[in-house]
């Protein structure tokens, strides 16, 4: 098994290679929109290295608009880095390093002279553990994004409340906006950080395992919430929970040791996995 | 049960040898701010503070140039030796991962350890000497001088104690580095910062040797900072060697004061590192 893995590296793909998986057809829900959803961001043989380790190996994935796109896969198999290297959040690291193509709206994000700060903008993120600014109040933390960096909203208490109204936590915090971030639970604390990173209205919002550290309550809430997001935003979720991939994602991909092995429609994938590996994975027989 | 005595005696041995040992380390400790309190106390009243020095034989009088003197020269190493410091904590803690910063930390760690007189030769054969005067200005430089490594390095340890994510947090909202590092990162930092500023100033103002040839010291209320100023660890030294048993009364009340001003800033240091206890998980 590992020796077939290891000998699909890169250099046997073509770099433009066509996606392998199904086509996404558009999947029989009532949300669907009447019109197949267009591609929103898409990755071209996507490489990364931390150092001299290679953890991607090439991915090229679509993402598609107004759709949540699930990722899944063993731990160190390189889902964080992908989501990382979406909005550039990769090159902070010392020593990181990628290569092939990122695409937003058909432009190429690591073109030179592109400003990741701009990029950061339009594609929001929301991190494994909640983290909330702990100098700031609950309202400064929404507005944080505007006033940390010298901008200001128009409307800024507008802006609060439809931010902390779409994180579904607007009726818990509204008397006390000018409390501590760091007060909140650990569940209000990752909706003030989704309704942090919406307050800039992004278009994408990336979110690696926003869960994975909230109990099962708090869980569901945030499920419920991306569920709901989803419908006005282009969502990609990175998660540990299989469960969690089927129940908040339209599209699911699996990455395994830095490649990916099988992206499709989540139901399809669930139910009829195209490759061995995934089936073993999605069934618990893995290694 | 012979072992199991043995062990328990070994025990109480050992705990009545840490005991020991610890009043040992605190009687020169107390019996010196007793001493001062004693010696000290009488000689404080309100025209210590506000009063000149009065001629050797009258009694009465103050210290009101020492008072202004190290206030002057506290405040001008602050200007000095605070934003220096802060910022190349920043540099340290942010970009320091290079040669420079290695080379930066050296230094600062090597500048630390430093008798603090030689600083004061320092600033003597480099500003005194091309000023040709003692100054308010050089001492403030060579206190600064000594603040810096501590400013420095406490500055770039609590940088380096926030946590990464709430930087990735900052960046991933599309704000510019230099502002999460202000923003963010500085005002996580901030109290603990402010706390080793306290520290550092603290020390300075209870240096004697690079004063004395810098500052030099004065008995007049000199506000001018081209010229020299006292100050109270000077003035102590100067009134402590002196013959007269009304200036020996006074080196003791400036001594206790001097206490008390370190105390009431170590003091402060704590209550600021207290405040806030949340810190980002």
């Amino acid at each position: 098994m590992l020796t077939l893995l290891e000998t699909t590296t890169m250099e046997e793909r073509p770099m433009t290679q066509p996606p392998t998986f199904a086509a996404p057809t558009a999947r029989a829900e009532p949300t669907a929109a009447p019109v197949a959803p267009s591609v929103k961001m898409q990755t071209e043989a996507l490489c990364a290295w931390f150092g001299k380790n290679k953890v991607l190996q090439g991915i090229s994935l679509p993402i598609l608009e107004k759709r949540v796109t699930a990722l899944i896969g063993p731990s160190g198999c390189g889902k964080s880095t992908f989501i990382r290297c979406l909005n550039r959040l990769h090159e902070v690291i010392p020593g990181a390093k990628m290569d092939g193509r990122v695409l937003l709206d058909n432009e190429d994000v690591y073109v030179r002279g592109m400003d990741p700060v701009g990029l950061r903008r339009r594609v929001g993120m929301v991190f494994q553990r909640p983290n909330p600014f702990p100098t700031l109040s609950i309202r400064d933390n929404v507005l944080a994004g505007w006033k940390l960096a010298g901008l200001r909203p128009k409307d800024p208490d507008t802006l609060v409340e439809k931010a902390l109204n779409q994180a579904a936590l607007w009726n818990e915090v509204k008397d006390s906006l000018n409390r501590n971030g760091a007060s909140l639970s650990g569940g209000q604390q990752q909706r003030l950080c989704i309704a942090r990173a919406l307050a800039l209205e992004p278009e994408v919002l990336l979110m690696d395992e926003p869960c994975s550290a909230l109990d099962p309550i708090a869980t569901a809430k945030v499920e419920e919430l991306i569920h709901e997001l989803g419908q006005k935003y282009t969502i990609v979720i990175v998660t540990h929970s299989m469960q969690q991939a089927a129940r908040v994602s339209h599209h699911t991909a699996f990455l395994y040791m830095g490649d990916l092995v099988e992206y499709n429609a989540t139901d399809a994938l669930f139910t009829r996995p195209a490759d061995r590996r995934t089936e073993d994975y999605i069934t618990g027989r893995f290694g | 049960m012979e072992n199991f005595r043995w062990r328990k005696n070994k025990d109480i041995l050992a705990r009545w040898l840490c005991l020991g040992m610890v009043v040992l380390a605190i009687v020169p400790l107390a019996s010196v701010l007793f001493d001062l309190t004693i010696k000290g106390f009488g000689g404080l009243n309100w025209a210590f503070f506000t009063e000149m020095p009065k001629p050797v034989g009258e009694s009465g009088g103050g210290m009101a140039n020492a008072f202004a003197g190290s206030a002057i020269l506290v405040g001008l190493s602050c200007a000095f030796g605070i934003p220096v410091g802060v910022l190349g904590g920043v540099y340290l803690a942010e970009f320091g991962e290079n040669a420079l910063g290695k080379a930066v930390r050296f230094a600062a760690d090597v500048m630390s350890g430093v008798p603090s007189i030689t600083v004061g030769i320092f600033v003597y054969t480099v500003i005194v000497l091309s000023m040709r005067r003692f100054s308010a200005i050089a001492g403030g430089v060579a206190l600064a001088i000594l603040m810096l490594p501590t400013v420095m390095r406490t500055t770039e340890e609590l940088l380096r104690l926030v946590p990464d994510t709430l930087r990735e947090a900052g960046l991933a909202l599309g704000i510019p580095k230099w502002r999460v590092i202000l923003g963010v990162v500085l005002r996580t930092g901030a109290p603990g910062i402010a706390t080793g500023i306290m520290l550092a100033v603290a020390r300075a103002a209870g240096e004697t040797a690079p004063l004395l040839f810098t500052a030099f010291g004065s008995n007049f209320l000199a506000l001018k900072l081209d010229q020299p100023v006292g100050s109270l660890p000077v003035q102590i030294y100067t009134y402590a060697v002196s013959p007269y048993e009304e200036w020996h009364r006074q080196a003791w009340a400036a001594a206790l004061s001097l206490v008390l001003l370190v105390l009431i800033l170590n003091i402060l240091a704590r209550v600021l590192t207290r405040q806030p206890g949340k810190q980002g998980r």
